[in-house]
């Protein structure tokens, strides 16, 4: 294997279109960036409009050039474009549009009008988009930094804040540990195999276990499970989650999830799969302790940024169980959770958002004691939303789970399927907690939600989403299939 | 004469000295950042040996993105301690214990 490098294929090259979304992307950021600099001290809201506008076009763009059926490599073989990366990024941008438009009131009232915060969030996606059509380690990490960069610094974003401030370092340290160790572990790759481009990495590493690539894929994998917050190197997502400001946790939660989803497919479903006994169990592990420590740790926290933290903990775990099959169905279990996971959590945090007022954070699970009498509509959206995430059917989470345990037991993994089972038991406790407070508890002298008719529309339609696509599942799953066939 | 094996050593000592340098350190900030940094050296250092053993360029070409990419990252790390600091007035490690639970 060592210094077995290919001659350089014959790649079939397609055309620059197909690049669309990127390059859309990054022009708007850039114009977006200037236009700030020099209208937008006058007009509030000129940037959030522009940014609306850009992922509109970005949309159009995407739909009209960039969607393709065929698998095509562009720039001699850096970047792909295949039906996967046209979905994933189509529910990139509609994800940025919601997460924008659920944060402009908020960003409006805490005085962050900076326009930097579009363009970050911009060069955030744009990062999450390279990593999607990445096909070889070095756009891989160029795609991951540009995203990890751009989430230090929003969450850094409020500066008068001492513990965003606080969280902004411990998510820089972590990361750029986490970068730094994939940067090794994909050294190792490259000195093993000789090669950066994962077509090529996927055709040499066709050997069962070596020590020496065991060792380079541990720290790839190690880099992975930071990336998703996956036990044991989770510290970093209770805290950024509470620390940041409330619409920067939103995009974390619910955009920068697309990215982990293919940082994880490009890597080892693509690149390593040639070896998948070494990282399935690698991956199992991992899962197993996130699920665990995810659901006990959401049991403990008051805080309900800080308890949908452990909730993505726990969520992350399911995610990789999905890959941790090693099959294709599992795959797409995992790209279906993904999604129902992000619109899911889009309202989520879109209701601490909307229930927040200039002056006071919404963010207290006992805040939302008594909702139902305060607001009978958003208790039953987020009554909806809870039992989503927690996987009540008929919502869409509750299809999501299953379809993980399906293709668990579908892999002989009967023990792995038991235990999902279980811990998502003691899971929904805590969810069910929030609804409990809602509605069965008295409001106390707690005030009455704001009305804010756009916002709430945005939401309602957010939580019909999620309720159709649990009530037709078919949908979404044929969907999924088709684009991972 | 000096081998691969000799300079993939050297690259995992550097490695393993700016981990240890992370999680050793409790008093300042600053010095996280520059461990941080020996971390991504130890990774370029591999690649180049590799790049030169296979006889390749592109390990150094990877090496030149790294580079450009640290000192972004380390722009950004540094600002976040400057917010840090005018938050707090002190960038100890042992202080970040705000966010608990």
């Amino acid at each position: 294997m060592i210094g077995a490098a290919l001659p350089a294929a014959m790649l079939p090259s397609g055309p620059l279109t197909l690049a669309i979304p990127e390059i859309s992307l990054a022009c708007a950021a850039c114009l977006i960036l200037l236009c700030d600099v020099y209208f937008g001290a006058g007009r509030r809201g000129l940037t959030a409009t522009l940014t609306m506008v850009a992922l509109t076009v970005g949309v159009a763009l995407t739909g009209q050039y960039g969607l393709t059926t065929q698998r095509f490599l562009l720039f001699n073989g850096l970047y792909v474009a295949d039906s996967l990366a046209g979905f994933l990024k189509m529910a990139g941008f509609v994800a940025m549009a919601t997460a924008i438009f659920y944060s402009q009131d908020y960003l409006e009232q805490r005085a962050m009008r900076g326009g930097e915060y579009y363009v970050l969030c911009l060069t955030a996606l744009l990062g999450i988009f390279v990593l999607i059509s990445a096909n070889s380690l070095l756009t891989v990490y160029l795609g991951l930094e540009l995203l990890s960069l751009s989430l230090y610094a929003l969450v850094a974003f409020d500066r008068d804040s001492g513990i965003a401030a606080e969280a902004a370092i411990k998510y820089f340290v972590l990361g750029a540990i986490a970068s730094g160790v994939l940067l090794y572990g994909m050294s190792m790759l490259y000195g093993l195999t000789g090669t950066l481009d994962l077509d090529q990495l996927s055709r040499i590493v066709r050997r069962g276990p070596d020590a020496a690539l065991m060792i380079g894929i541990a720290f790839v994998v190690v880099a992975i499970a930071f990336k998703f917050g996956a036990v044991p190197f989770h510290m970093w997502v209770p805290d950024v989650y509470q620390g940041a400001p409330t619409s920067v946790t939103l995009y974390i939660a619910t955009v920068s999830n697309l990215g982990s989803f293919a940082l994880i497919l490009r890597l080892l479903t693509h690149g390593l799969a040639g070896a998948p006994a070494i990282w399935t169990q690698m991956l199992m592990a991992v899962a197993v302790l996130s699920l665990l420590v995810g659901n006990l740790g959401a049991i403990a926290q008051t805080n309900l940024k800080r308890m949908l933290a452990y909730s993505a903990i726990a969520n992350a775990g399911f995610v990789l169980l999905g890959f941790a099959t090693g099959n294709n169905a599992g795959y797409q279990a995992a790209l279906i959770f993904t999604v129902a996971y992000v619109i899911t959590t889009l309202a989520s945090f879109g209701m601490i958002l909307m229930l927040s007022r200039s002056g006071f954070e919404h963010e207290e699970i006992a805040d939302f004691k008594g909702l139902a009498t305060r607001d009978p509509l958003l208790a039953a959206m987020m009554l909806a939303l809870m039992f989503s995430t927690a996987g009540v059917p008929p919502f869409v989470g509750f299809w999501a789970k299953l379809w993980i345990i399906q293709a668990l037991l579908g892999g002989n993994h009967v023990w792995l399927a038991t235990f999902a089972v279980l811990v998502s038991v003691v899971g929904a406790f805590y969810y069910l907690r929030v609804v409990w407070y809602m509605y069965f508890d008295s409001p106390g002298d707690r005030p009455v939600p704001e009305a804010r008719p756009r916002m709430r529309l945005i939401l309602l339609l957010n939580t019909a989403a999620v309720t159709l696509m649990g009530l037709l599942p078919n949908a979404l799953l044929s969907i999924c299939q088709r684009v991972l066939p | 004469m000096i081998t691969l094996a000799h300079l993939l050593t050297l690259s995992a000592v550097l490695f393993a000295l700016s981990v240890a340098g992370i999680f050793l350190n409790r008093k300042n900030v600053l010095l996280l950042l520059m461990c941080i940094e020996l971390l991504l050296l130890a990774a370029n250092f591999n690649f180049v040996a590799f790049s030169r053993h296979l006889g390749q360029l592109d390990g150094q070409i990877f090496v030149f993105f790294v580079l450009t990419v640290a000192a972004a990252e380390s722009a950004i790390g540094l600002a976040i301690m400057v917010v840090l600091f005018r938050e707090r007035r002190s960038i100890n490690v042992e202080e970040l214990n705000q966010l608990q639970g």
